[in-house]
């Protein structure tokens, strides 16, 4: 692919040709100087738990926002709720000046608002053109009695299926065009439904773990697809926990604990954030948050147990340390 | 034991008026079951909406013959929109256990004795269908060849009946490949998927629930206008699970698979009956073991059993594409 940018290696910058948040204020619920999305207030509540309280959150138009946070700091939840898959207790939220709250999913979807899932949908009994023809939107032959008169919708879905086809190529899953989508790879997958949300031309594209149980060489094709997607002019926001990507995709980084908004910001400036450390470790303070920082950390650990060779102090350490990733590693 | 008699008899009963109405019933519940993914367990509830729509219509209110079908047809929307408005934004489930509980709840009201003027109690409703026979345009006489021997009015019935099937059959196949039946499928795969992308699952289901019963309350209608009777009998819940293994035995989301299977499942039905007769009598199985009073349960324990050996040796059903359906669970 023509497109690969590569990732990974520090050495590219991850910001919009234009910087969209030049001179922006690094707090949480900053206005941003043109958003696609404005949230305000939005609760959702099971039971006795706040799962989401959003004060205040816009999303910059044109940008790839990343949202992060540790388990169960209510991101799903969130896009749950903007999407119209979830009913919010309160709040207020509109797309594009649009007032979204109350919306159903389909509703919010022919707006031009897209998902993924963090579990891939893939229709796996379909085929996976057929797969992508679905997603186009405003299909005259989806109604019940033009559906009888294949004349009627006939150019139509001829359109459509170009659009699908240049999609697949794109996307390189003209191979598997004519197979059913649940013969497809784990990875195959991902790009289907990836591609699949393009195929209703839409403005914002919401990723929920797009790179979640993804091999290395595949998630940086899905960087790219992403870069490229944005540089097109769509707003991505996606929730991501690896941080290396993260890093290297998103012009913005929104964290989430506990169902807040804790901080907002570019990369740098995040992962330096006391809050955000503290949300993500709790007191084990230490845990490295890219590859760059983890190896120092092995680095200064080498030393240490250099240094304290024969005494065997390392233990409890180890175990503290061990604990702290066992947290991050339960679901959300 | 006369296998030649038999073997006519189960080629009589492939193409007759039964494997017809299992065949419409089987179309209809293709459109819930096959493709949409709804689990209506009361396809039978349909079915007698149909018929004593119909039969209500025409021989209480003094509709027209023509009316009272309409008049059913409006019936078994309204019975379509009643059970799914409420249950179809809940779990598949739900709708299951509303279904078989509407279909008994159906069966018991039309058998109540207080309302026997209306629905005539347990003996049903009888001789409402004389305008049907009335514009038989096929001359008196005997029509037919080898195992296939019909008078105007058998030959009457049955041509309208599988020129029902075909045309229901050929008109669901048209809706399956236009893009309303690729968003009836993509509810079935993935209900969330396809309101991300835009389309209303719960209307599409809607929409299928009522298209599938309006077919299931054809089945009814042609059974009640072709015997003339409508009787509750011919409504309880276990026919909704012939209509099932007729289904399966066809191939599920196949266009001619339901029919198909309606035809091979009455025909199995009626040689393994004659078979059975035919061995009981010439004591080829012991009396002490069973008698001719029991041959209908027994068949049809023949008949579970075969269907359990189908669904495990054959889950696609005869016509079904094996790589498809081992997708199912993945």
């Amino acid at each position: 692919m023509s497109d690969d940018t590569g990732m990974g290696t520090g050495s590219e910058t991850a910001t919009a040709p234009v910087d969209l948040f030049a001179g922006l204020e690094e707090t949480p619920g900053v206005d941003k100087p043109d958003p696609i999305l404005v949230a305000h207030d939005v609760v959702r509540r099971f039971g006795g738990l706040t799962a989401v309280h959003v004060q205040r959150l816009q999303v910059q138009r044109g940008s790839i926002t990343a949202l992060i946070g540790p388990n169960g700091a209510g991101k799903t939840t969130f896009f749950n709720l903007i999407t119209g898959f979830d009913k919010a207790q309160a709040g207020a939220w509109s797309f594009d000046g649009t007032p979204l709250q109350g919306r159903s999913a389909h509703r919010a979807a022919r707006l031009g608002i897209v998902r993924t899932f963090q579990l891939t949908k893939a229709l796996a009994r379909m085929r996976v053109i057929d797969n992508m023809k679905l997603g186009a939107t405003g299909q005259l032959g989806e109604h019940f009695l033009p559906a009888f008169l294949q004349p009627l919708w006939g150019d139509q879905e001829r359109r459509i299926e170009k659009q699908a086809d240049r999609l697949l190529e794109r996307f390189n899953l003209t191979r598997v065009r004519n197979d059913f989508a649940g013969e497809l790879s784990g990875g195959q997958r991902k790009l289907l439904e990836m591609a699949r949300a393009l195929m209703s031309e839409p403005s914002f594209l919401l990723l929920d773990e797009p790179m979640a149980g993804v091999n290395p060489a595949l998630a940086e094709t899905i960087v790219s697809h992403v870069r490229t997607l944005r540089d097109e002019g769509l707003t991505v926001l996606f929730v991501e926990h690896d941080m290396d990507i993260v890093r290297t995709i998103s012009d913005w980084v929104v964290v989430m604990s506990e169902g807040e908004l804790i901080a907002e910001g570019r990369h740098s400036s995040i992962v330096t954030n006391p809050a955000v450390i503290d949300a993500y470790l709790g007191a084990h303070h230490g845990t490295p948050l890219d590859r760059a920082e983890q190896d120092r950390q092995l680095a200064e650990a080498d030393a240490a147990i250099t240094a304290a060779e024969g005494e065997g102090e390392g233990a409890a350490e180890a175990a503290d340390e061990g604990e702290a990733a066992d947290e991050e590693g339960q679901g959300s | 034991m006369d296998w030649a008699e038999i073997i006519s008899a189960t080629a009589r009963t492939g193409v007759g008026t039964t494997a017809i109405v299992y065949a419409l019933a089987a179309i209809g519940l293709n459109v819930h079951f096959g493709y949409t993914g709804l689990l209506n367990f009361g396809q039978v509830g349909f079915m007698g909406a149909g018929a004593y729509g119909v039969a209500i219509a025409v021989d209480v209110w003094g509709f027209s013959l023509w009316a009272g079908i309409v008049f059913s047809v409006f019936t078994a929307v309204l019975l379509a929109l009643l059970l799914g408005l409420p249950t179809l934004r809940l779990r598949a489930s739900y709708l299951a256990i509303v279904t078989i509980a509407a279909g008994e709840i159906f069966r018991i009201l039309i058998q109540n004795p207080n309302w026997r003027e209306t629905t005539g109690g347990a003996n049903g409703i009888s001789g409402f269908s004389d305008a049907f026979y009335d514009i038989n345009p096929i001359a008196d006489g005997s029509y037919g060849f080898g195992p296939w021997h019909y008078s105007a009015r058998s030959l009457w019935a049955l041509l309208v009946g599988w020129g029902l099937v075909v045309v229901f059959a050929l008109g669901v196949g048209i809706l399956m490949r236009s893009p309303w039946g690729r968003v009836l499928k993509s509810v079935r795969e993935d209900e969330d998927a396809a309101r991300s992308l835009g389309k209303n699952a719960y209307g599409f289901k809607l929409q299928s629930l009522v298209v599938g019963g309006v077919i299931g309350a054809f089945a009814g209608m042609y059974q009640a206008i072709e015997k003339s009777s409508a009787t509750p009998g011919n409504y309880r819940p276990e026919t909704t699970f012939f209509v099932y293994a007729a289904l399966i035995l066809g191939g599920v989301a196949r266009t001619w698979g339901p029919v198909l299977g309606a035809m091979l499942m009455v025909a199995l039905l009626e040689l393994v009956n004659g078979i059975l007769r035919g061995a009981v009598t010439e004591e080829l199985i012991p009396s002490s073991l069973m008698d001719t009073t029991q041959i209908g349960q027994v068949r049809l324990i023949l008949v579970g059993v075969g269907l359990a050996a189908l669904v495990v040796f054959r889950p696609q059903g005869l016509f079904g594409d094996k790589r498809e359906i081992a997708l199912e669970d993945r």
